[in-house]
């Protein structure tokens, strides 16, 4: 049966109970065509007068012929986009436990501010005498973050995590040249259980990458990095706490042990949110690490960015900081845009980006600072690492717990070896928790366990959604135990759309919208 | 605190559950000495009216693009944006997702995603495009790098018309990874001879049309000359409502094209965050840095959408991945596929001309001015004049009149002798009395 857009109403195998209809809709869940399907080429949803007539500048370069894009009127734009925005699930649907990403709540207020036109209506070269206020709270950021990490100084510009860390390692790299040592130390400690952003940052600016060996209780040994280290070591990349939810307890010897031969310490601060007001990266010996403002300052992750990452340095590295940054002198803050124009003392290896950085972001982190004050992002901390260890606690009987030695932090890790013989995978079991209306869990990562789940709660749950959810798993986990395997094989069987083929869609990538071929008459 | 809500009770309930008696149990592994007794030295917690008033101040002190005659561009610009758009970025289930891993539940945010790559191949005039950037500037970076993986060369070539920021991101980058760049010269004739340059060595041209100075290039004898010597041709953009007007990159013979997407549904926000626009031919699809998404079917046969070619990228490759890229522009994509629905070809184009128009008139109104030299032949929305003053000058005493006027040359390349170079964009926002006042303003100071 097709529907008005010619295409499959509903599936061969779907349950018998299931009542189709005309449209193929199932009432709020809408079947939603693309734009090219709906728009129409001669269609727009603004109006803008046509310009009296003049005499073109564009020369030879004027366009020829349709761009080919359609429009949609307003009233068809919203309903299009709202459309879409309900196949969606966000944090303010529900639980949303992704691992490593720090999914906690996105204050309206913060969005509020980033809105005044004082901050958004600004344009990064207008003269800096009309935008003093930009930088006081580029300052003001920058003072939160200092002393949230104990660190002296802190690079603003980076765009994201992983432009952080290059940015990071670009300092590193710099600081190395200037010793003279730029030829002889170019391979960098990475641990297995390290990100994927880790080892490519490293091999994007021309390090070599070595792989630190996993203990078997999930941390990296002091030993194991001393084992690996000589005068062609510039850096670990360590994160902590680590990506199996771990504070590294040897992280002040791995600290020392690095800078006793002569390398840095990168700390990718990814997992901060565990440890914000608790501990401090400075007093443990960190030399950069990037913080996701997306993440643990809460300015939204928006579908996958925008982030901002900027990157705190020890007095080691400073100097090295890339352009733009700002000098404060007499009390007067300056804005450095070139290397030429540094105080002396300053070596900025280069820039990370054109201007000045995710200006958007750093009022949503600072709004989100102001409003929790140092009390308040030292409770979320512990809030985040109670929620994780309350999760662990409930489900520890039923699910395996890879390294069950050291305290979860802000995100517990679960490997899959219970599900052994069941019949269910890690992804299997993922996607059932979509059909009990929650967003999984990551999976998969880190590679250092198989079939990984990596639940971070944050903060924001309440112990009641904590209870539901800890029920709903062990609910999922007896079920995938027993006989139950339907649940899991073809889950999710409520979301708006079943399991889909990855496989397809990359042996033969179809990566835009193609006008279809007419259909041949005798069909 | 109101964002936080575990009560006390709970969290002791939780304490007990887990079987410890204080949260710094927790804590354990944390050395000796190194766990804080309390919180650090920050101010405490603040209601909503509080921090209201705190960053209402800061913002007061700068002067808003809205309240004042503006003519600011240079890599960002100034345009109106339908109320439409911000309402629907702020949809919770767009503000608060991420990255579609699971895509049966991120249907929303990976159709538009598809429909966003379907818009800018059709601008760009390109076969493929990706699934953004961080912005025009670190996009640019990423194409030279994937040209050095396609061509297995070493060497870029620098237009001297490329935005000094964009040049140096692209020697930052090249630094750090030992590759070679030739940068031409700033030239606000566009005159420069960048065909001598390319050869067997080279791997890729970068060249900015509309240039920074605002010249429209013509970029098909350099992609010839390129392709010739077993180079690509990287085309760049900063005002992407050009291409509502003028001859695509990929008509061209570009080979990737990458460009700054901030113009159409996005803010100035000081620079940031915006949206990195970036395509290529498609024998070239396997060496693209960045998400992309693909059309796919679930296991009833209904068309779908998932992130894909996924063995690019940093989480499965590591170290061998086309780019260290992860979290990208998600929200300012939205923000730019929702605009440019709303335009449509028909819309863009008005949009285009409008703009066009404007900076024409404006133009035409200060090669009037005595003291002011339009540099210019050929330009789209913005343009460079001569002033018989330094630039900075005059714009401080312009700002300090109420009027943003434009960007000195001098403030993106001090030190290059250029320091009478004034940058003016024109867009669809100004009006004739904006044009006025600075018109009226130049002869008055200069």
């Amino acid at each position: 049966m097709l529907n008005r857009q010619g295409r499959p109403t509903q599936a061969g195998e779907a349950s018998h109970e299931e009542h189709l209809t005309f449209t193929g809709n199932k009432a709020l869940q809408q079947i939603e065509p693309l734009i090219f399907e709906i728009g129409h080429h001669e269609a727009t949803g603004v109006d803008i007068d046509k310009p009296a007539p003049f005499k073109s500048r564009l020369g030879k370069h004027a366009r020829q012929g349709e761009i080919g894009l359609p429009g949609l009127s307003e009233p068809e734009t919203m309903r299009h986009y709202v459309r879409l925005s309900q196949k969606n699930y966000g944090i303010d649907t529900g639980l949303f436990p992704l691992g490593s990403c720090t999914m906690k709540h996105n204050a309206r207020l913060n969005e509020k501010m980033a809105r005044l036109p004082g901050f958004s209506d600004v344009h990064p070269l207008q003269p800096l005498s009309s935008v003093p206020g930009a930088l006081d709270l580029m300052l003001e950021l920058a003072r939160y973050l200092m002393t949230l990490t104990g660190m002296p100084a802190v690079a603003l510009s980076p765009k994201a995590g992983a432009h952080g860390e290059a940015c990071g390692m670009m300092a590193i790299k710099a600081a190395i040249a200037a010793k003279g040592e730029g030829a002889t130390r170019n391979v960098v400690l990475v641990p297995e259980s390290a990100h994927g952003t880790n080892p490519a940052t490293a091999a994007l600016i021309g390090f070599s990458v070595k792989a630190v060996p996993a203990r078997p209780d999930g941390t990296v040994a002091v030993e194991d990095v001393k084992a690996l280290l000589g005068p062609d070591i510039a850096a670990i990349m360590l994160t902590n706490p680590n990506t199996c939810g771990i504070f590294e307890p040897q992280i002040v010897e791995i600290a020392a042990a690095m800078h006793e031969a002569g390398a840095y310490f990168y700390c990718d601060g990814a997992n901060f949110n565990a440890i914000v007001g608790k501990a401090r990266p400075g007093d443990l010996g960190v030399d950069a690490m990037h913080i996701n403002l997306h993440k643990t300052f809460s300015t939204p992750h928006g579908g996958g960015g925008p982030g901002a990452g900027p990157v705190v340095l020890s007095e080691r590295l400073a100097p090295f900081a890339p352009v733009p940054f700002i000098h404060v002198e007499n009390g007067k803050p300056h804005l450095i845009e070139t290397r030429g124009e540094a105080p002396a003392g300053n070596q900025p290896f280069g820039r990370m980006t054109a201007f000045h950085g995710q200006m958007g972001m750093y009022v949503r982190a600072l709004a989100y600072m102001l409003s929790h004050g140092s009390d308040g992002m030292r409770q979320a901390s512990e809030d985040a690492v109670l929620n994780a260890n309350y999760i662990r606690a409930g489900l520890a009987d039923l699910m395996s717990l890879p390294f069950p030695d050291h305290p979860s932090m802000h995100e517990v890790l679960f490997d899959d070896e219970w599900l052994k013989g069941s019949g269910v995978s890690t992804l299997d079991f993922a996607k059932a928790m979509i059909d009990e209306g929650y967003h999984p869990m990551t999976v998969y990562f880190p590679l250092v366990v198989h079939g990984a789940m990596l639940i971070e709660p944050t903060e924001s749950e309440s112990k009641a959604a904590l209870d539901l959810f800890i029920a709903t798993l062990r609910d999922l986990a007896i079920a995938a135990k027993g006989n139950d395997k339907e649940r899991f094989t073809s889950a999710p069987h409520h979301a708006p759309i079943r399991r889909l083929d990855e496989t397809r869609a990359a042996r033969s990538p179809v990566l835009k919208w193609e006008k279809p071929a007419p259909a041949k008459a005798a069909e | 605190m109101r964002y936080l809500p575990l009560t006390d009770t709970d969290r002791e309930d939780m304490l007990a559950r887990i079987g410890v008696s204080d949260v710094d149990a927790l804590f354990s592994d944390v050395p000796a000495g190194k766990l804080l007794k309390s919180p650090v030295d920050l101010p405490r917690a603040k209601g909503e009216l509080e921090v209201e008033r705190i960053l209402g101040r800061m913002a007061g002190k700068n002067t808003a693009a809205s309240a004042v005659p503006f003519f600011v561009g240079a890599g960002a610009y100034k345009h109106h944006v339908p109320a439409t758009v911000d309402h629907l970025i702020q949809r919770s289930e767009f503000l608060t997702s991420y990255t579609p891993y699971q895509p049966e539940i991120a249907q929303g945010t990976l159709q538009y995603l598809f429909e966003f790559q379907t818009q800018v191949a059709a601008l760009t005039g390109m076969e493929v495009a990706n699934a953004s950037m961080y912005d025009g500037s670190t996009g640019t970076g990423e194409a030279v790098l994937m040209a050095h993986r396609v061509t297995k060369r070493r060497k870029a070539v620098l237009s001297g018309g490329l935005h000094p920021h964009y040049t140096a991101v692209v020697e930052t980058l090249s630094e750090m990874a030992n590759d070679e760049v030739v940068a031409l010269k700033p030239d606000v004739s566009a005159q420069e001879d960048i065909l001598s340059q390319i050869d067997d060595s080279t791997s890729c041209v970068v060249v900015q049309s509309p240039d920074v100075f605002g010249n429209l290039r013509d970029l098909k004898p350099i992609a010839e000359k390129a392709h010739a010597h077993g180079a690509l041709l990287i085309a760049v953009f900063t005002e992407v409502v050009s291409l509502g007007a003028v001859v695509p990159p990929g008509a061209q013979d570009a080979d990737i094209v990458v460009g700054e997407g901030q113009s159409i549904g996005n803010a100035l926000n000081f620079g940031g965050p915006y949206v990195g626009l970036f395509a290529a031919k498609s024998k070239y699809i396997r060496q693209m840095p960045g998400r992309l998404c693909g059309e796919t079917v679930d296991s009833t046969g209904q068309r779908g959408f998932v992130l894909t070619l996924s063995t690019r990228e940093q989480h499965i490759r590591r170290d061998k991945a086309t780019s260290n890229i992860c979290t990208n522009s998600g929200l300012c994509v939205l923000a730019f596929t929702i605009h440019m629905t709303l335009l449509g070809q028909t819309g863009l184009a008005r949009l285009a001309e409008v703009n066009h128009a404007n900076a024409v008139k404006l133009a035409d109104a200060l090669a009037g001015v005595e003291g002011v030299t339009v540099l210019n032949d050929s330009f789209f929305n913005e343009f460079t004049v001569k002033l018989k003053k330094p630039a900075a000058e005059v714009v401080e005493v312009l700002a300090a009149k109420g009027i943003l006027a434009g960007v000195p040359v001098s403030r993106l390349l001090p030190k290059a002798g250029l320091d009478d170079l004034l940058i003016i964009a024109s867009t669809e926002v100004n009006t004739d009395e904006d044009r006025a006042a600075l018109v009226a303003a130049l002869v008055e100071v200069l």
